[in-house]
């Protein structure tokens, strides 16, 4: 096995070989300390191309199974040193009888650990991404622009959170969703992610294939991996060829990926099908409507409305939502329509007055959208977001003199 | 996770508060000492939390710099004894919420000045912009 196969496939089982442990009651740091051996063991074992050979040196033909067994005797020793250290007996040298790994129960254990409620979720994300996902804390790091030190000290300090809360059932599926699409937002971005080496769009997308396959009645569930999909489609025509973001309305849809967005209804339909709504399959069907125009004009916004109504039904107190909703009424019933729903939330709510600004372009009230773009663009949290409503304030302007 | 920037000013600032606003260079040795002992003590509390992301301190001898045109050297400025705003260094911290960035700044302007007295200076506190934008539509 060449090296960055290797390295790849270590990536995947690391943390299939945490979930049997921990499935098998290791505490989770204790666990993952005995898989980072096991798996250092293996890079120092599997180096060598081809079969085993007469020494025991080269990839095992099980090479979870090796993994598990070497990672469990790692663990083990670790506690029999500290029990003997502690003075004292701990019965847990007995290694359980070996049968089928329970593959998708391990990875709901494991992920519903890591997104405990009592971890912070920028822990739960660091966490999952690092136990789950399989990612290095140096490539944690730099997705997150931090000092590895610091990351390192998030990622245990979030471990020693975890293994004081037992519980062997997983826990809320719900939690994790959340944690998945943070995971996913955060990659959600107009670098490709190539620079640096970790993609967190497709390692959001990543994990919520796991979680599908450990619950697969979970409609939620499928809802999000449908949701990231059809987001997802489009990254190609997100970004343009100097690195800005381009909005819906601008990109070119024929770069959209339809594979994806194929895939990603068709997981949507499936979830529909259960008849147990939810807001992430909600927020799907949102998106497929928006995929499913050739232009932006053809967009169907009568039953992205009627999704938004849906929306606001399951989660009446999301100004978020409520905001969006307001988009799609200007949309529907005209700008002026849109815009007394918007005048009607909190002056403070993010993206309020960008909103606003282009509800009013919508109307034709240029000089008050000038205004309210560049008074969005002032409190804009990023700088695609801040660059973008700079440009349409000074378009508008242009356009309202000129 | 937001970052933030923790600015400590040398001036520039609102009002101090009364009584605390003596040079640095009145202090006792042993008033600097422990005042640059409570910064290291309060990177170090950052970095075991897992929100540091860098510290530094700044000389106030700068210059004000600009582009002249080309083939032309840079034009300076300064360094001005009277400059209104004049930055003494900054933290910067990702951290859970606004409210604990907020929580950070005050705990730096806690820091010990004459007789051990808290300085009760002003920090400033700035958000960074982020890399991402957010899902929508």
């Amino acid at each position: 096995m060449n090296g960055s196969l290797r390295d790849e496939a270590l990536k995947d089982l690391g943390p299939q070989v945490l979930g049997v442990l921990v499935r098998r009651g290791a505490d989770f740091a204790s666990a993952e300390d005995a898989v980072q051996e096991a798996l250092l063991e293996a890079v120092r074992r599997w180096d060598v191309a081809g079969a085993a050979d007469d020494d025991g040196t080269g990839v095992p033909a099980d090479p979870k199974g090796w993994l598990v067994t070497v990672a469990w005797r790692k663990f083990v020793d670790a506690r029999r040193s500290a029990s003997s250290r502690a003075q004292r007996e701990i019965r847990v040298t007995l290694e359980p009888p070996a049968g089928p790994t329970e593959q998708a129960d391990d990875t709901l254990l494991l992920l519903s650990r890591c997104c405990h409620p009592a971890l912070t979720p920028a822990s739960s994300v660091a966490l999952t991404l690092r136990a789950v996902g399989g990612l290095t804390t140096a490539q944690i790091a730099r997705a997150f622009l931090v000092p590895e030190a610091t990351m390192a000290q998030r990622i245990s300090r979030a471990k020693r959170t975890v293994t004081g809360e037992r519980f062997e059932q997983p826990g809320d599926v719900h939690a994790v969703l959340r944690v998945l699409y943070l995971i996913f937002n955060e990659g959600f971005t107009g670098r490709s992610g190539a620079d640096d080496g970790v993609d967190l769009a497709a390692e959001g997308v990543r994990l919520a294939r796991q979680l599908v396959a450990a619950v697969p009645d979970d409609a939620e569930a499928a809802g999000l991996l449908a949701l990231m999909l059809l987001h997802h489609a489009r990254r190609d025509a997100r970004t343009s060829p100097s690195g800005e973001p381009v909005p819906l309305d601008r990109q070119d849809r024929s770069r959209w990926d339809t594979a994806t967005i194929a895939e990603g209804v068709a997981l949507l339909q499936g979830a529909l099908a259960r008849d147990r709504l939810g807001p992430y399959q909600a927020q799907a069907a949102i998106v497929a409507l928006h995929d499913d125009a050739a232009t932006a004009e053809e967009t169907d916004w009568s039953q992205i409305l009627e999704w938004y109504d849906e929306l606001v039904r399951l989660e009446p107190r999301n100004p978020v939502v409520a905001l969006n909703r307001a988009v799609a009424v200007g949309h529907v019933d005209g700008p002026l329509a849109g815009l007394r729903l918007v005048e009607a939330l909190d002056a403070d709510l993010p993206r309020r007055d960008a909103a606003a600004a282009y509800l009013h372009e919508q109307a034709g009230n240029l000089g008050e959208a000038g205004r309210l773009y560049a008074v969005a663009a002032d409190a804009a949290t990023s700088t695609a977001e801040r660059t973008h409503l700079t440009k349409q304030a000074g378009r508008v302007r242009q356009l309202s003199e000129g | 996770m937001a970052k933030y920037l923790l600015l400590k000013h040398y001036r520039g600032i609102p009002e101090p508060v009364p009584g605390t606003d003596v040079p640095m260079d009145r202090w006792t040795p042993d008033e600097v000492t422990e005042h640059m002992a409570f910064m290291g003590r309060m990177i170090d509390d950052l970095k075991e939390r897992g929100e540091f992301v860098d510290a530094q301190a700044l000389s106030p001898r700068g210059a004000f710099v600009r582009y002249d045109g080309a083939g032309k050297a840079p034009v300076t400025d300064g360094p001005f004894a009277e400059t209104k705003d004049l930055i003494a260094g900054w933290m910067a911290i990702d951290v859970e919420s606004q409210e604990r960035a907020y929580e950070a700044a005050a705990h730096l302007s806690s820091a010990p000045g004459p007789g051990g007295r808290a300085l009760h200076e002003w920090i400033e506190v700035r958000p960074f912009l982020t890399d991402n934008s957010e899902v929508t539509g």
